[in-house]
């Protein structure tokens, strides 16, 4: 591995020795199976945070280690690879970048310390169509008295329903559709007038629509600055764009390993079929892939660690990089396995699954081609 | 640091002494330095130029002072090559004796041999080409016929090359040759020999892009003394092998490139448009930044894998990636432009057509090469699949 210092080559292999040990992909199948609501186990998510997985990329002064996006990458990384269901992405990335890059001193020592103590969960609420658009947010923000109240429906939100926080975009003014007039609220998951509809989707994971009908927050609510959300929920958007991008190369390699073990270990013909070289051509393509996707992503997170001003694009570039990937692996790899790959009891299933929910988290591919050539200028 | 910061000081000064200004203006395509005895200057400031840096051996500049070369770190040389790029510097010097022979005899040559052949590779004074693919020995290399048979004191040498790369340019030729003809990879060998020898014949090939880069190259009865041959008889195989690798890294250093050097959306802008900010043509704009992607994904792969084996010591598994990544990306880059450029792509020759139009059509016809030449794609996808992958072999 390139560049990764000491920290990050210990965090790295922790998390590929807890995850083999602890949540190897039986553990989502057995989730699936219980029918958990919440989809993840809270058992897991607990030792994550007593392994300070939580607090990585939150400052010290509020109980995390601050090792940066890089480091909380790599745990990604490894977590994708056995599909592995936690709020970590949620809550230790995406809510804590919020709160971190937009929060008053208040909020910060409000809600940072439980999230690196995992005491909390915490999911961003962007999304009100089929496809992501964060410009084209209506849920409404009407001011009322020395506060705001919310009206309108969010959808597909990443651990909405065992949130205990919500970061929910809103609509303070102009109209959907356009980037200025956006404003981000704190919501507590327990709020008056929400209400929270478990999403079964084909993942197994915790997902859920919220209704909010006169939902009542204080001026305190508002992150960052009010009809100026725009470029933090942006900001904090790339974040978790890189970070499921991680996640996403994880989930290609260790599909793509499983894929590449068959080949070498199942016989037809009197012979391995990946001495066949049409299947040796398609995963040497494959190989080439995920190492290109492998180093857009690696280009982000440092970037986002840098502070660097082509965050946006090289976000873009691995959130689309990393979709085509999976994409192209998760198919490949039920198809390499023949007919194996179409039952249940196999894991390619699982792999698809988590596949195309996380391309379409946060901006499929073309949303972030489309955006790529808009921020290159054509 | 501080000594990499007085070296870069050191590098500026010399450098504003001694780059002739008017090499500022652009280079164009015949004015490519590759030196030689056949050299014809166009601008004898570039001649003045490759004799200052060949001086100080920073054509080559990793190699050892003792044989001409700038005897810098791979610190100081990225200095160097930073400060060049600084002030665009035209390269001083093009030579497959830097990016290919130098590195292997410098691995497998004698003493003699190397303070021999090196000094005049950098200074440019010997250009050289590579006699490797045969009419029946193209993607299996391993079967090439050429024959080159004991007669004491001289090897004496018979058969074809082609695919050899300015054979009709070149002084000197390194070649692999058959001195066993009972075994395949075993039985190949690798000499040197100078191209006026009697015998040598290189005969143009016309591309369809229209120009003749390569040759057919025939040996009849030719001469080459043993203290030509470059490491053990029959031991010749390792040593081409390692020379392709050095071969597809400079190809990776580079890319392929081709072309006016345009930007594709800045010429997909001109001879499209923009409707409400974005290209009119919303599929060409679609696939246009889904290309550029896959551009940068290739440069960030590139430095990724030059990190990944230095820290390794070794070379990085996204090494073997990288010349068919490189050759698919030339490609479509030059599909894009051509299919941008609309009718004015599609020009041979003449009145009506930019000289930038002409270039980037030629460029385009050219780049077909780039998965056949250095290894095929299918050559290079079998040897990821077996090397890195570990797959086997068909029974």
């Amino acid at each position: 591995m390139s560049g990764l210092n000491e920290e990050q080559v210990m965090l790295r292999d922790a998390a590929k020795a807890w995850v083999d040990d602890k949540s190897p992909v039986a553990a989502l199948r057995r989730l699936r199976d219980q029918g958990s609501q919440t989809g993840f186990d809270p058992a897991a998510w607990r030792e994550m945070g007593e392994m300070g997985w939580t607090g990585v990329v939150i400052p010290e002064a509020y109980g995390g280690s601050e090792f940066g996006y890089r480091s909380l990458g790599l745990i990604l990384e490894e977590t994708g690879r056995t599909l592995t269901a936690s709020p970590l992405l949620s809550t230790a990335l995406i809510a804590a970048s919020a709160l971190n890059l937009g929060g008053t001193a208040a909020q910060k020592e409000a809600w940072l310390p439980k999230i690196a103590a995992a005491e909390i969960v915490a999911g961003l609420a962007v999304d009100e169509h089929p496809h992501h658009d964060p410009a084209r947010t209506a849920l409404a923000a009407t001011r009322e008295g020395d506060g705001f109240r919310l009206d309108g429906a969010k959808t597909f939100v990443a651990e909405g329903l065992a949130a205990d926080l919500l970061i929910v975009a809103a609509r303070t003014s102009g109209e959907p559709g356009e980037a200025s007039g956006l404003t981000l609220f704190l919501v507590e998951g327990a709020a008056d007038g929400l209400v929270r509809r478990r999403l079964q989707l084909i993942d197994s994971r915790g997902a859920a629509d919220l209704a909010f009908t006169g939902v009542r927050v204080p001026a305190e609510a508002v992150l960052g600055e009010v009809d100026r959300g725009f470029d933090l929920l942006e900001t904090v958007l790339d974040r978790a764009r890189a970070g499921l991008a991680a996640e996403m190369i994880g989930t290609a390699t260790q599909a793509f390993e499983t894929t590449l073990d068959y080949l070498k270990n199942r016989t037809q013909f009197g012979q391995a079929i990946g001495a066949f070289q049409a299947l040796q051509h398609r995963a040497a393509k494959m190989f080439t892939e995920i190492e290109m996707a492998r180093s857009c992503v690696y280009a982000a997170l440092d970037a986002i660690d840098a502070n660097a001003n082509d965050v946006r694009a090289l976000a873009s570039l691995a959130k689309a990089k990393a979709c085509d990937t999976l994409h192209l692996v998760s198919n490949e790899m039920v198809q390499m396995h023949g007919g194996i790959g179409m039952t249940d009891a196999h894991d390619a299933g699982l792999y698809l699954k988590r596949a195309r929910v996380a391309e379409a988290l946060y901006g499929s591919a073309s949303w972030h081609r489309d955006r790529y050539a808009t921020l290159l200028g054509f | 640091m501080a000594d990499l910061e007085t070296f870069r000081a050191e590098v500026r000064d010399w450098l504003a002494a001694n780059y002739p200004a008017s090499l500022n203006a652009p280079m164009s395509e015949d004015e490519a330095p590759w030196g030689g005895r056949k050299m014809v200057w166009k601008n004898p400031d570039a001649k003045l130029w490759l004799e200052r840096m060949g001086a100080r051996g920073w054509t080559a500049p990793t190699w050892p002072k003792d044989y001409g070369g700038g005897g810098l770190s791979a610190e100081e040389a990225r200095v160097l090559s930073q400060e060049l790029a600084r002030i665009h510097a035209r390269p001083a010097l093009m030579s497959f004796g830097i990016w290919m022979l130098g590195p292997v005899l410098l691995e497998y040559a004698t003493e003699d041999q190397k303070r021999r052949f090196l000094p005049p590779i950098v200074r440019g004074e010997i250009r050289w080409c590579q006699g490797y693919s045969e009419p029946g020995a193209g993607s299996d290399l391993a079967s090439l016929q050429t024959r080159a048979e004991d007669r004491g004191d001289h090897f004496l040498i018979n058969g074809q090359k082609v695919w050899t790369s300015y054979a009709d340019q070149a002084d000197w030729i390194f070649c692999l040759v058959r001195t066993d003809t009972t075994k395949k990879h075993e039985g190949i060998s690798f000499v040197l020999f100078d191209m006026t020898s009697p015998g040598v014949e290189a005969r143009p090939i016309k591309l369809i892009s229209g120009s003749s880069p390569f040759c057919e190259t025939f040996f009849d009865n030719v001469k080459v003394p043993k203290d030509q041959l470059v490491g053990k008889l029959n031991g010749g195989w390792e040593i081409a092998k390692r020379l392709l690798q050095y071969e597809r890294q400079n190809i990776s250093a580079g890319g392929f490139g081709g072309g006016a050097g345009l930007e594709l959306e800045e010429v997909a802008k001109g001879y499209v448009g923009l409707r409400a900010g974005k290209l009119a043509d919303a599929d060409l704009r679609a696939r246009i930044a889904a290309h550029k992607m896959d551009a940068k994904a290739f440069a960030l792969t590139v430095r990724r894998a030059e990190t990944e084996s230095k820290a390794a010591k070794g070379p990085s598994p996204a090494v073997s990636i990288i010349k068919y990544a490189a050759a698919s990306l030339n490609q479509a880059k030059h599909e894009l432009m051509l299919e941008a450029m609309g009718t004015k792509g599609l020009g041979w020759d003449g009145e009506g057509f930019a000289p930038e139009e002409i270039r980037e059509t030629r460029a385009w016809l050219r780049s077909k090469g780039n998965s056949i030449e250095g290894g095929t794609s299918e050559v290079n996808l079998n040897v990821i699949a077996k090397r890195v992958l570990g797959l086997l072999d068909h029974q």
